[in-house]
């Protein structure tokens, strides 16, 4: 309850959405498999900054340009970062495990999955909720993993939010998070961004699925008509039964 | 000769005289004679077998490209959902048709209760139904761990470590089940095997008992009544009508319903709601990280709970078996001569309509969390649930059902 | 069951027409399942066009690439070996490439884009065996004229430095020459006609 609460208030207060992430409960990426533009940018967005340390291993360039309608030209130029990656490749990065290994104690994940694992609303989150941690090796932390283990790569564009704490029954609670120093873009246009980013990755863990919203039409329209078929059929076969 | 056959010369005369086909036909399908007044609930028989044909069909496409090995196992299945040319779709098809077996099982044995169904002389039509569904579940539970996700390497821990509660043999016989001190994947290939193969063949075998016992005594009705009391002139019974045309193009009519819902399934809720495809098992199996919260596929959870439900480990077992295997005494502790829930006392009615909700009270309790009022809850509800059977045998054996009177012709819907 | 009251047109009609939309739908559902079969999106990556770098090769050596599985020879011809091309003529089965082995652009003396670059499919058209380079001495069994080629050891098939088999051997066809083209002039890719994508 408190998190619908929490969401209901996102929505209704606009000016305490902007820039902020609440700190119970998911903000929602209402994710669009068929806005094609979203996806594009989050495209790039994605090869830009995700890609430099993280693999998406499962899906190749070549069906992301099918789908997103890019030219593979367009793919090898504006996506493909990696010396002696094709289009027909799968979107590996540059970086050797081992190197991440040392760098950030682990491997960092490999992102193909991970919407469909959290939710897309999960992801969006976590991209808006890092804040500024003088205790963390990077500097920064993140309200959906604590202690996350990775910089804030899209500092650059946020800025840092920084954490306000509120005497609650006596103990300093972390309540919310406030920006005073944007990045190079405005809350609005870093929400938009994260937005288009979460989409891409929303798209790569399940890269069918707007295909598939598309095709159910036709086969339920179709099954329709085989209904009213086998129904006036049924009825005139039992006409016979009293 | 082609007269007692039914058939005369031509290409099925000379096929006749060498293969019973005009035979079989009649006996099953052309002339089998079903009671005139099956509702809703008889669509569930068919529409089993439908589902039974969509996964063996779907499950030998989704074999050509899966590979049974730890390492491969769960980039294959991706594999399939984005390199293979409409692999997305028959995989769908296989993990949506995983669950509607259950629906449809479920409501097919629900029918079996309320139109006692499983009572003299189809006990034994009854029994070969439940091994059809114990047989599913162990063919559902393998499946299930062949994504090798979080939740299937999880799941599968669970279940295995249940074997591990029984007294004395208990750890060596989990070992024996894993072939290994962990699950691996040695566990994988031979779950896989009894997968695509063991069972399935199983499950057919059955199949063919079931329908062959239901075509030698004849199909219930929802009035209980018995048709072949009945019979006209010719020898067939008055309330009765040939499956075929009546029956075939009455259940194409359900399965084009069901294939409705099957695609809406299919195309717009594949994970329906974390409940038939689990969100960690969109992770692949890490065997030094256990998920936050394990729930097994809905169609277990009624069972789930009832062994949480346990405070001792084998006590759990214990009852979650027996909740299983107390369904083949059924047509046993049932003394009732009544069939249908129309004619019998009220207390039957009661009790059964209980037991269906503590079943489904159960299957969502397995989903939970099991902490405080959780737990209470599935007790009270495993209660009901074998207190159902308890009660039936006591209220019929003592005569305490006060039935009313089954009319001699069957009543249309 | 009294039949009387039975529309038998209407019944024969519906009947029919639940048929053939059933049967549609039928072979519509056969789609996906026939296309499963197609090669994989991984497969046809693993067949995708190689590029081959051609800048060190020196004449009369022949480098071996994979494509789609299959060994494709680039062989670099010396003058000589061009020139020695036409003097075979009399000896082959399809000295001017009738057959359909190989793309428009290589139907030519040399069955090859550029005269000294040979790219050809290493795969002998009898049934499949990789023939072996024999640029120089003629191979026990021949008492042809030879002036380099390949000879097959599974069944004794040979043919020359064009690919072009010799008449009178088990296999009936010119070895094939793939789909490829010159991305720049030390630069092959196999697998795509020029200005296909």
């Amino acid at each position: 309850m408190k998190k619908y609460l929490m969401i209901l208030t996102l929505v209704l207060v606009p000016a305490f959405a902007v820039g902020a992430a609440p700190v119970n409960g998911k903000l929602s990426a209402d994710v669009d498999p068929h806005d094609k533009e979203s996806l594009q940018r989050g495209a790039q967005a994605f090869a830009n900054y995700c890609m430099a340390c993280h693999q998406a291993e499962l899906m190749r360039y070549n069906r992301v340009a099918r789908d997103l309608g890019f030219s593979d030209e367009d793919v090898e130029e504006f996506l493909i970062f990696t010396p002696g990656t094709l289009a027909v490749d799968v979107m590996r990065n540059a970086m050797r495990q081992e190197d991440s290994q040392d760098w950030f104690g682990a491997p960092a994940p490999d992102l193909t999955m991970t919407a469909r694992r959290h939710g897309p609303d999960w992801v969006y989150t976590f991209l808006n909720s890092f804040y500024k941690d003088e205790n963390q090796p990077f500097g920064v932390n993140n309200l959906v993993i604590s202690g996350v283990s990775m910089p804030h790569v899209l500092q650059e564009l946020q800025g840092l939010p920084e954490p306000v704490y509120e005497d609650v029954d006596g103990q300093e609670r972390l309540v919310g998070l406030e920006l005073n120093q944007a990045g190079m873009m405005s809350p609005a246009e870093y929400r938009r961004f994260t937005r288009d980013l979460t989409n891409f990755m929303d798209y790569i863990a399940e890269p069918v699925k707007a295909e598939r919203q598309r095709l159910g039409v036709y086969v339920i329209g179709f099954l329709l008509i085989l209904l009213v078929l086998t129904y006036l059929l049924k009825k005139e076969f039992w006409r016979d039964v009293h | 000769m082609s007269e007692t056959r039914g058939s005369s010369g031509g290409l099925m005369g000379w096929v006749d005289e060498r293969f019973p086909a005009t035979k079989m036909w009649n006996e099953h399908v052309g002339q089998y004679y079903a009671p005139k007044n099956f509702n809703f609930w008889y669509y569930f028989g068919s529409l089993a077998l439908v589902v039974l044909v969509i996964q063996i069909l779907s499950g030998i496409w989704l074999t050509m490209n899966y590979q049974p090995s730890a390492d491969r196992a769960f980039e294959s299945v991706e594999y399939i959902m984005r390199d293979v040319d409409w692999g997305w779709l028959i995989r769908y098809i296989h993990t949506t048709g995983a669950s509607a077996f259950f629906v449809v099982v479920y409501l097919h044995m629900a029918r079996a209760l309320l139109y006692g169904s499983y009572q003299k002389p189809r006990e034994l039509l009854w029994v070969f139904g439940v091994l059809i569904y114990v047989s599913l579940m162990a063919e559902a539970f393998f499946g299930y761990m062949l994504p090798w996700g979080q939740m299937s390497f999880w799941g599968a821990q669970v279940i295995i470590s249940l074997f591990g509660a029984i007294p004395v043999i208990g750890d060596q016989l989990a070992l024996w089940i894993r072939g290994d001190y962990v699950i691996s994947e040695i566990t994988l290939n031979r779950f896989f095997a009894l997968h695509v193969i063991g069972l399935p063949l199983v499950i057919i075998g059955l199949v063919v008992a079931h329908i062959l016992a239901l075509h030698e005594v004849g199909s219930n009705n929802p009035d209980g009544i018995e048709i072949k009391k009945n019979k006209d002139a010719n020898g067939n019974p008055k309330d009765g009508i040939p499956f075929h045309p009546y029956y075939t193009v009455k259940d194409t009519f359900g399965l084009i319903v069901f294939l409705i819902f099957f695609s809406i399934v299919v195309f717009y809720v594949p994970e329906f709601f974390g409940l038939f495809i689990e969100a960690p098992n969109f992770e692949p199996a890490n065997p030094q990280v256990t998920p936050d919260h394990i729930a097994p596929v809905w169609y277990f959870t009624p069972h789930y709970a009832m062994l949480r439900a346990i405070p001792d480990s084998f006590g759990g077992v214990v009852v979650m078996g027996a909740a299983v295997a107390i369904l083949f005494f059924l047509p046993w502790l049932d003394r009732g001569r009544v069939r249908s829930i129309r004619y019998r006392g009220l207390g039957f009615k009661v009790a059964v309509i209980l037991f269906f909700i503590s079943f489904v009270v159960l299957g969502y309790l397995g989903l939970q969390p099991a902490t405080g009022l959780y737990t209470i809850l599935a007790r009270i509800f495993t209660a009901i649930y074998f207190g159902f059977f308890v009660f039936l045998w006591v209220y019929t054996y003592f005569g305490l059902e006060k039935t009313k009177p089954v009319p001699e012709r069957v009543t249309m819907p | 069951m009294n039949q009387d009251g039975a529309d038998k047109s209407r019944r024969r009609f519906l009947t029919a027409a639940t048929g053939v939309v059933g049967g549609v739908g039928a072979a519509f559902l056969a789609v996906p399942f026939l296309s499963y079969w197609n090669p994989s999106a991984r497969a046809q990556a693993a067949g995708a066009p190689v590029e081959v770098d051609i800048s060190q090769l020196e004449p009369g050596q022949l480098i071996n690439v994979k494509w789609r599985g299959n060994p494709v020879w680039v062989f670099k011809r010396t003058d000589e070996n061009v020139s020695d091309l036409e003097k075979l003529d009399g000896l082959l089965r399809d000295p001017d490439s009738d057959q359909p082995q190989q793309p428009e652009y290589a139907q030519n003396k040399h069955r090859s884009i550029k005269p000294e670059i040979m790219v050809m499919v290493g795969l002998c058209t009898h049934l499949g065996c990789s023939p072996l380079f024999r640029p120089d001495e003629r191979p026990a069994g021949i008492e042809r004229e030879w002036l380099g080629g390949f000879f097959c050891p599974c069944h004794g098939s040979y043919f020359d430095l064009a690919g072009r088999v010799y008449s009178g051997v088990p296999a009936p066809l010119n070895l094939e020459v793939p789909p490829y083209h010159f991305i720049d002039d030390n630069t092959v890719l196999i697998g795509e006609d020029e200005g296909d994508v």
